[in-house]
């Protein structure tokens, strides 16, 4: 095992360029699998409960390919700016490994079903770039393989192949990501696509969404590419970010001392957070493809592409576009709210019958709601608070019944009682009080009470305004609705 | 047109197959007459017709996405040279 990488923060001889391009598998939405029958819902089952003699290529079985599959990976296609052949080919790629029962995987490879596409992809210094998309090509997934079971290494392997045979688009970006950040952004894009369109949940804990990277280092300004090295086993975001820059090290390190880079596949190993060659795929890079005889090509006609087109959904970017054209928000918030189809749509839900109220209850779901999602690994679709219970918190909000604070008190209740705002208001005694007469009343007091602060905010000492909002809230146990105070203050002494 | 020993190993190795020094010679010679015997269809002009992947002029060969449950796992696993459990046991192959 070779073991190069010096610590981050390396300086290296030359100014070098990371150059990435990404291969990422997700799979599709569907209920079956991609040639058979089978159900995809294996995941966490009892192992080889979702099979049939088709994925375990049993002799004289013939694979029949799901429509749904086909609709959802053209679909994806098209939400990724692809172009679809008009025609294309499956095709066997050949290889002898335990989790492929047919000693080949049905896939594409001359005749892939779209190419030429291109992602816009929203950067941390607020630029936004085209990643170019090479392909997108449909193909099923292999087996499981189980080398321990719990803690304990087994001297054998085990197979399960409820996902072999799970339909799988394999999008190929060109070379056009220069950073494991703009890799991360990448891959960000692309989840929140293929999530919105409904083409894959990409829930990567179970394996929905699987990512190599393409990784090369050149002197910055340079137009030929360096030779490159293919990473695997990058089960995360983060873990393609922290293979990324551990292999900046390694190549850096080998280029700097005059060395040379070999193309080969190399393992990310998480635990130990280097990468390191994978030998034994070597030899068996001679897939000898060729088109699959029991399946008849896949035609796009026009008007199925058309259909489909037709009934993609509003994809993240133009949803960002509209929640700040629309409902008047910042880039941030609608960035955030629309990052996530559930998300967007629960809190569009929550909004009718709320005009004008789209920055308090965006405040809300952000800073609030958010948060509790996250904190419970749960999606807005099954948040225990409905969208519509949230807008009568936010309208309470709006109205000033109810300070930020007390929202989030409301809020934490609601999530566990599900009972409605209103009642919860008046159940915790947080309403604000934002009747004039009787905040008048106290700040009457408070004038009395603080002569000299009323003096000096007479005559134009703006801060001594706190002290006496400070005797109001006081005066009011904190019920006082401080906006209003504050108003009624300046009136109260300007006269 | 011509096949070398080392062509046929190659192949050999790639369908797992191990051959004796023998049959590298036997196969390789059969090997060879099958080529020779496709190298035939290169006299025909060709020329007008589209390469195909397929000769049944279908397209589109599509099923919906209907689970069918196959109720008889066992019986597959039962083909198996060794299971554990509901597994498939294979020898390791731990990279």
């Amino acid at each position: 095992m070779e073991r190069v990488g010096p610590a981050a923060g390396m300086t290296t001889k030359t100014d070098y360029e990371m150059v990435v391009g990404l291969e990422v598998h997700c799979q599709l939405a569907t209920r079956t699998k991609l040639f058979c029958a089978c159900g995809t819902d294996g995941f966490g089952e009892t192992a080889n409960t979702r099979v049939c003699p088709v994925c375990t290529g049993q002799p004289g079985t013939l694979p029949v390919l799901n429509k749904r599959a086909v609709e959802l990976a053209f679909q994806a296609a098209l939400a990724l700016d692809c172009r679809l052949a008009e025609e294309s080919v499956f095709a066997r790629k050949n290889y002898f490994y335990p989790d492929l029962p047919k000693a080949y995987q049905i896939s594409q490879y001359e005749r892939p079903f779209s190419t030429d596409g291109g992602l816009d992809v929203a950067l941390k210094d607020g630029r936004v770039k085209r990643v170019r998309i090479h392909r997108v090509h449909l193909e099923e997934d292999a087996g499981k393989l189980l080398h321990e079971i719990g803690s304990k290494r087994l001297d054998y392997s085990l197979v399960d192949f409820n996902r072999g045979g799970a339909p799988l688009i394999e999008i190929v970006s060109e070379p056009d990501l220069r950073s494991s950040e703009e890799a991360y952004a990448y891959l960000t894009a692309l989840k929140e696509v293929l999530q919105h369109a409904g083409c894959s949940r990409c829930d990567m804990e179970k394996g929905e969404m699987r990512c190599d990277a393409n990784v090369s280092l050149r002197a910055r300004g340079r137009g030929e590419l360096g030779t490159r090295a293919e990473l695997k086993n990058l089960n995360s975001f983060k873990g393609v970010k922290d293979a990324l820059e551990y292999e900046f090290r390694r190549q850096a390190a080998l280029l700097d001392s005059g060395r040379r880079v070999v193309q080969e596949t190399r393992l990310w190993d998480a635990q130990r957070q280097e990468t390191r060659s994978m030998r034994s795929k070597e030899e068996a890079h001679d897939y000898r493809y060729f088109p699959d005889p029991d399946l008849a090509p896949l035609r796009a006609a026009p008007e199925w592409v058309a259909a489909l087109k037709a009934s993609l959904p509003e994809l993240p970017a133009a949803k960002r576009q509209r929640f700040q054209s629309q409902h008047a928000l910042s880039a941030y918030d609608a960035s955030v709210l629309a990052s996530d189809r559930e998300l967007a749509e629960y809190f569009e839900r929550a909004l009718s019958g709320l005009p004008g109220g789209a920055k308090t209850l965006a405040n809300l779901v952000i800073n609030e709601l958010l948060g509790k999602l996250n904190a419970e690994k749960m999606t807005a679709g099954r948040c225990p608070v409905p969208a519509e219970s949230l807008g009568e918190l936010a309208r309470l909000v709006q109205a000033g019944t109810l300070s930020s604070k007390g929202a989030k008190d409301v809020l934490a209740r609601m999530w566990e009682s599900g009972k409605p705002a209103a009642v919860l208001v008046a159940e915790l005694g947080v309403s604000q009080v934002s009747d004039d007469a009787q905040l008048r009343d106290w700040i009457e007091q408070a004038l009395r009470a603080q002569p000299q602060a009323a003096a000096d905010l007479k005559s134009g000492k703006e801060r001594a305004i706190g002290s006496l909002v400070g005797v109001v809230m006081k005066l009011s146990k904190g019920k006082a609705n401080p906006a209003r105070v504050n108003v009624l203050i300046k009136e109260a002494v300007s006269r | 047109m011509a096949i070398s020993e080392e062509d046929v190993r190659k192949i050999a190795k790639l369908a797992r197959l191990d051959l004796s020094e023998d049959e590298v010679r036997l196969y390789g010679g059969q090997l060879l007459k099958i080529i020779e015997s496709m190298a035939e269809l290169e006299s025909l002009d060709a020329s007008s017709v589209p390469p195909t992947a397929s000769v049944l002029g279908l397209a589109n060969v599509l099923r919906e996405d209907e689970p069918r449950p196959f109720d008889d796992g066992d019986a597959l696993l039962a083909n198996a040279p060794e299971r554990e459990g509901p597994y498939y046991k294979v020898p390791k192959v731990l990279e």
